[in-house]
């Protein structure tokens, strides 16, 4: 498949907007806009394209809900909030080529009608924050970005907002809190920020994958996009390998590349030939599969199929000298650092889950803590205002699933047995 | 009294927002990036600057984690210890900054020089195990480079 979000990595220079427009960049905005913006949104619609940052919803959809009213100011937020353990996509395509994301979110501002968009960037990505205030710097003195772009009636601002340290603001809703001075935490939906986001205003939010997939849905055409990978769930898809395997790293591949392929012929197999144990399929919330699973394809329904998701394509994998236990531990570890306080069982609940994790871990463990892991799974999941909670059950329930019986050794054995 | 300089850069950052308000933690960010850390007098002006109450801006210094509201090293050195990293001997290596530094985890050493942290996932779990000194990441680190690194810093 010839690349389409990571063609310019490695490019000398990749980042300055000449060796953007040398490959053919801000071509798809200037062709965007010789259209109306309904023509653009029936394009991305047509096109299959589906949420990159997690959920997987309809990208064209989303827009659409977005009201037509000219006199209500309307805002563009791109989540580049990547914070999923195991994900690193968005950050390759901000640093290395950060005007695929202006271009893509020119296009989306244009079809939903917003004149102000902004970039949440979560702090630590620093470099990519830099990067981004240059390549916007570079557009402006073009004239690409400001009033009247590319002499269209069309004018567009982009400004850098940086996260500073708190994954909740990834969930839509906590990023908007985020952006109008407040802590991250999330809103009740309904309303949806489409008719009620940002300053009450109508508002779209999309991942940084999801708008770098804009450009050349433009280009190319709908139907060219929605001939990659399966019927449902089409497109190119940035799959992030890490863990343990001889060559991690970021791979553009057709949505719906199976996990076998993936992890042997991409990316070398497992290091030192050990046996494969288990794979989380789309960042640590996703459940995980077990190696007899591997060949199930890493698409939005697939995956939903095996009772998993993609998820952020976060392929996080695991051979036969992993502890369970200890995985189950690390993530739940995780999901309490981050609860954002708001609702009681995702901040007490993964809290509790975590001290249990904990002492079976250092063999502690006590007779009935893998019944009481269950139970508080059940009182926790679709009880919370966001998906972290659930989030939180779900890895834990996906470990549980299948290493049932390492909790137990560890609990009746005070050790390993792996 | 924040600097005039660092007063304009917050009043630019103000313009980017429909709300004074929004420009709270870039104003934040900009005065640890000036003095390493946020002071109370330091939030009360803020406060003023953007028509906040004082308490509301302690609530977003609180909330998120990268404000330090302490002093820290020269160089905060901050490992990450999620899953990627940890598949990979994350453990290890922390264990090994704690000796090699003489100080654990959440602490810094007498001369002021190195702050170590740990944090979770920081989006590079390709090039596992890693670590953010100041700005900076360091990547498929090994007992070895951490020494190199290290005493790389002045």
């Amino acid at each position: 498949m010839e690349k389409v979000l990571l063609k310019n990595l490695g490019k000398p220079n990749s980042h300055k907007i000449d060796t953007y427009i040398q490959g053919g960049g801000y071509r798809a905005i200037q062709e965007a806009l010789r259209h109306t913006p309904d023509t653009i949104i029936q394009m991305v619609k047509d096109s299959g394209l589906r949420g990159r940052g997690g959920a997987g919803f309809s990208t064209g959809l989303k827009w659409s809900f977005i009201p037509k009213d000219p006199t209500v100011p309307k805002f563009l937020c791109c989540n580049a909030d990547e914070g999923e353990p195991g994900t690193f996509k968005d950050r390759g395509i901000i640093d290395n080529d950060p005007h695929l994301l202006l271009e893509g979110m020119m296009i989306a501002s244009y079809a939903i009608g917003a004149n102000t968009a902004y970039i949440y960037i979560r702090g630590e990505f620093a470099f990519g924050a830099r990067r981004l205030e240059e390549a916007i710097k570079e557009a402006y003195e073009r004239g690409y970005l400001g009033r009247n772009i590319f002499g269209s009636d069309f004018s567009l601002d982009i400004h850098v907002h940086r996260g500073w340290g708190a994954y909740i603001c990834g969930e839509e809703t906590a990023l908007l809190e985020s952006i109008e001075g407040y802590r991250g935490q999330p809103r009740i939906k309904p309303p949806f920020p489409a008719i009620s986001g940002l300053y009450g205003k109508p508002t779209v939010i999309n991942n940084v994958e999801t708008l770098s997939c804009l450009p050349a849905i433009v280009l190319k055409g709908p139907k060219w996009f929605a001939s990659i990978g399966p019927e449902k769930s089409p497109g190119p898809k940035i799959y992030c390998v890490s863990g343990h395997v001889k060559r991690p790293g970021l791979y553009e591949l057709p949505m719906g590349t199976s996990a076998r392929e993936l992890i042997y012929e991409h990316c070398g197999g497992i290091r030192d030939d050990r046996r494969l144990k288990a794979v989380i399929p789309g960042g640590v919330s996703a459940p995980m599969l077990s190696a007899d699973e591997v060949d199930t394809p890493l698409d939005f329904d697939s995956l939903a199929a095996k009772k998993s998701m993609l998820g952020s394509g976060a392929v996080i994998v695991m051979d036969e000298t992993t502890c369970m236990v200890k995985v189950a531990y690390i993530i739940l570890r995780f999901f309490s650092h981050e609860s954002c306080g708001k609702c009681t069982p995702c901040r007490e609940g993964t809290i509790w889950l975590t001290k249990i994790l904990k002492r079976i871990e250092y063999g502690e463990g006590r007779t009935g803590d893998v019944e009481l892991l269950e139970s508080l799974c059940s009182n926790i999941f679709g009880r919370t205002f966001c998906p972290l909670g659930d989030g939180a059950v779900m890895a834990l329930r996906g470990v549980l699933k299948h290493f049932r019986d390492e909790f137990v050794y560890h609990v009746e054995n005070k050790r390993c047995m792996v | 009294m924040l600097p005039e300089r660092l007063r304009e850069e917050i009043r630019a950052v103000e313009k980017r927002y429909s709300t004074k308000r929004s420009a709270v933690m870039e104003a934040l960010r900009i005065v640890q990036r000036e003095k390493g850390y946020i002071e109370k007098e330091d939030m009360e002006e803020i406060a003023c600057m953007l028509g906040m109450r004082p308490v509301s801006v302690n609530e977003v210094t609180a909330f998120y984690t990268m404000y330090n509201i302490q002093p820290v090293g020269r160089y905060h050195i901050q490992v990450c210890r999620n899953i990627s990293c940890s598949l990979l001997g994350a453990e290890h290596l922390i264990s090994y900054m704690e000796r090699l530094l003489n100080i654990k985890v959440g602490e810094t050493t007498q001369d002021g020089k190195f702050t170590l942290s740990t944090v979770e996932c920081l989006g590079s779990c390709g090039t596992a195990p890693m670590m953010q000194i100041n700005d900076t990441y360091y990547e498929n680190l090994t007992e070895e480079r951490i020494e190199e690194i290290l005493k790389g810093l002045e």
